[in-house]
């Protein structure tokens, strides 16, 4: 019998669809028990959210105002205090989580499994190495406690409609004040969050400036679509930095992707590898982009947007 | 702040395409380019800039795995670095052990300030960091796009998913970086005959009293799936018409 702790991610008023997929992976390995744990200042809101997924037994809360910003030093030796009787503790493979697993996992004294893309059994998971050019299966020891990331790019949210029983928790665990949270910085926008759009539009180096980068947000208005960048476009500045898809950026599965000026570098790749539908426009027939394009056109971007844009008034 | 520790890790060339081993034990390395992890070598150059602005005084290297690792030491000297450490360990060794280890080193040496590559490019796990931050009882700064450092501080700001956060944290730490926090300098070759003269400490991991493990046991390497070959259009009208076949638009 499996008994999974699974890490809510939020911002403090509103849960982020990662804990949803991160069930959805724990719900995956036979038998289990979910349980959700929301460490917030105040938790109301985001512990009815939790409360909501399906195949969620409770919904952990621990209210505390050190628990308002996602430090990972303050909230590991909670979640490593709570751990106890649980087989499994997972969190969603975004920053938070890349973060936050690791450190609880050396408190309680194991090696963590990162990005699981599948589950075969309790203890033995498929993860992505080598910026996904190989598939590891891996086994964490029989017996010992399993502390994980999960890749969310392999599971679709768990549903909702479930109404879970919320309890309210104390822990004792030692709250650190040597790490202090300054400030969050984000380019406000309407568009959908690439994270979770169903169509992403890119552009990388190619579009050679922030004006020019104008055009791929048109496209992307005109489809309802977020935007992502390569690494080379937000290095330049074209973007800002939350918009990188890649090994080092955000790893996204949207059900269309259309790259524009993006060479197709394994790095940016293995952010794309589950996007259902990629299309990629560049004007060299040789790049990289077309051997995993499912539908490719040779073109010079300057005029190939601006006409596709247009096209699909 | 006296000391500064950077990780480097010996791994498949970030410019290298890997190949799966046919028997599925892991990838090919046979031949194959190894070099710095690009995170590592990041990490490094931040190293240097602090100590150079006279924020530091010495910078050392640790790597820990095959003796082959030497060679990423050396190119560490010769970016500047001022001494290295080998720590000999089978190059799987596991992230508890890669995290005590550095413990080890942080204790032994008496270090202020940690930085490491947000990820190795081989397993991608991005844990160390993490975990020896735990073990150290010490403020962690993950995934490091600027550092300001400052008596007994420092000021980092964070690549995170919704943007750039900005965090204060005490020392001693452990700092990850991110790629954009800067552009590692290259190696001449004048700098390259120096550092042959720095000193590179050779220790066992099996001396070093840490209790290895459990791991996690890689039970199989394969190649990902692949994706289905896709089809040309000839303008933007063909590519419209490809995508209302698909249904998305
Ligand atoms: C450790 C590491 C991690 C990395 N992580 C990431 C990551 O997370 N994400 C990422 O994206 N990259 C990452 N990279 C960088 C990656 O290797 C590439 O350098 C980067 O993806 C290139 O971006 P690009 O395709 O925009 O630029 P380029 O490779 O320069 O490609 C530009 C493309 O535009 C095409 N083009 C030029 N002009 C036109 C035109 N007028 N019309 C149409 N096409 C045109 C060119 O033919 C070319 O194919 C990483 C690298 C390292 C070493």
């Amino acid at each position: 019998m499996s008994k999974i702790l699974v890490i809510a991610e939020h911002d403090g008023s509103a849960l982020n669809s990662s804990t949803a997929k991160t069930v959805a992976c724990a719900a995956t390995i036979d038998g289990a028990t979910i349980d959700v744990l929301v460490l917030a200042s105040e938790a109301g809101s985001v512990a009815a959210e939790a409360a909501q997924i399906d195949s969620v037994a409770r919904v952990l809360t621990v209210e505390h105002a050190d628990n308002d910003k996602a430090i990972a030093a303050v909230l590991a030796p909670q979640i490593a205090e709570l751990a106890d009787g649980y087989t499994h503790v997972f969190g969603p493979s975004s920053t938070f989580g890349k973060d936050l697993m690791p450190r609880v996992a050396a408190l309680l004294g194991v090696n963590p499994v990162s990005d699981i893309m599948s589950v075969e059994n309790s203890h033995t998971f498929k993860r992505p190495i080598y910026a996904g050019n190989a598939v590891a299966r891996v086994e964490a020891p029989a017996g010992s406690q399993v502390v994980a990331t999960v890749r969310l790019a392999s599971f679709s949210a768990a549903p909702g409609g479930n109404t879970a029983e919320i309890v309210s928790t104390r822990v004792n665990a030692a709250r650190p004040s040597h790490t202090r949270f300054l400030k969050l910085q984000s380019a406000a926008s309407d568009r959908p969050d690439l994270q979770t759009a169903s169509r992403v539009v890119a552009g990388g180096r190619a579009l050679a400036s922030e004006e020019n980068f104008e055009m791929v947000y048109k496209l992307a208005d005109k489809l309802g679509a977020g935007v992502g960048a390569s690494r080379a476009a937000v290095d330049a500045g074209y973007v800002p930095n939350e918009l990188q898809v890649g090994q080092t950026g955000k790893i996204i599965a949207p059900d269309l992707y259309i790259a524009i000026g993006i060479s197709g570098a394994i790095q940016h790749l293995t952010g794309i590898k589950d996007a259902g539908t990629i299309v990629a426009i560049n004007k060299d027939e040789e790049a990289p982009i077309f051997e995993v394009a499912d539908i490719g056109l040779v073109a010079d971007l300057f005029s190939a947007v601006p006409e596709l844009t247009k096209a699909l008034d | 702040m006296e000391k500064i520790l950077v990780g480097l890790k010996r791994v498949v060339d970030y410019n290298v395409r890997v190949r799966v081993r046919n028997d599925g034990t892991g990838v090919e390395t046979d031949g194959v380019k190894m070099s710095i992890n690009p995170f590592d070598e990041i990490a490094l150059e931040e190293a240097l800039r602090i100590r150079d602005r006279g924020e530091a005084s010495e910078v050392i290297v640790l790597s820990i795995g095959s003796v082959d690792a030497q060679q990423q030491l050396r190119t560490g000297l010769a970016m500047g670095a001022d001494r290295a450490i080998l720590v000999e360990a089978d190059p799987g060794l596991d992230a508890l052990s890669i995290a005590r280890t550095f413990k080890t080193i942080v204790d032994r040496d008496g270090i202020d300030l940690v930085l490491l590559g947000k990820q190795a490019i081989d397993n991608d796990n991005s844990q160390t960091a993490q975990m020896l931050a735990a073990m150290w009882d010490r403020p962690q700064a993950t995934f490091a796009s600027q550092i300001a450092t400052e008596a007994g501080k420092a000021t980092v700001t964070r690549e995170v998913d919704a943007g750039l956060e900005t965090v204060e944290i005490d020392l001693p730490a452990v700092i990850s970086v991110d790629l954009r926090l800067n552009e590692p300098r290259y190696v001449k070759l004048p700098d390259i005959m120096k550092a042959k003269k720095k000193p590179l400490e050779q220790l066992a991991f099996a001396d070093l009293g840490i209790e290895a493990g459990p791991a996690i046991k890689v039970l199989a390497v394969e190649p990902p799936a692949e994706r289905a070959r896709g089809v040309m259009v000839n303008d933007v009208a063909g590519l419209v018409a490809a995508l209302k076949e698909k249904g998305l638009v």
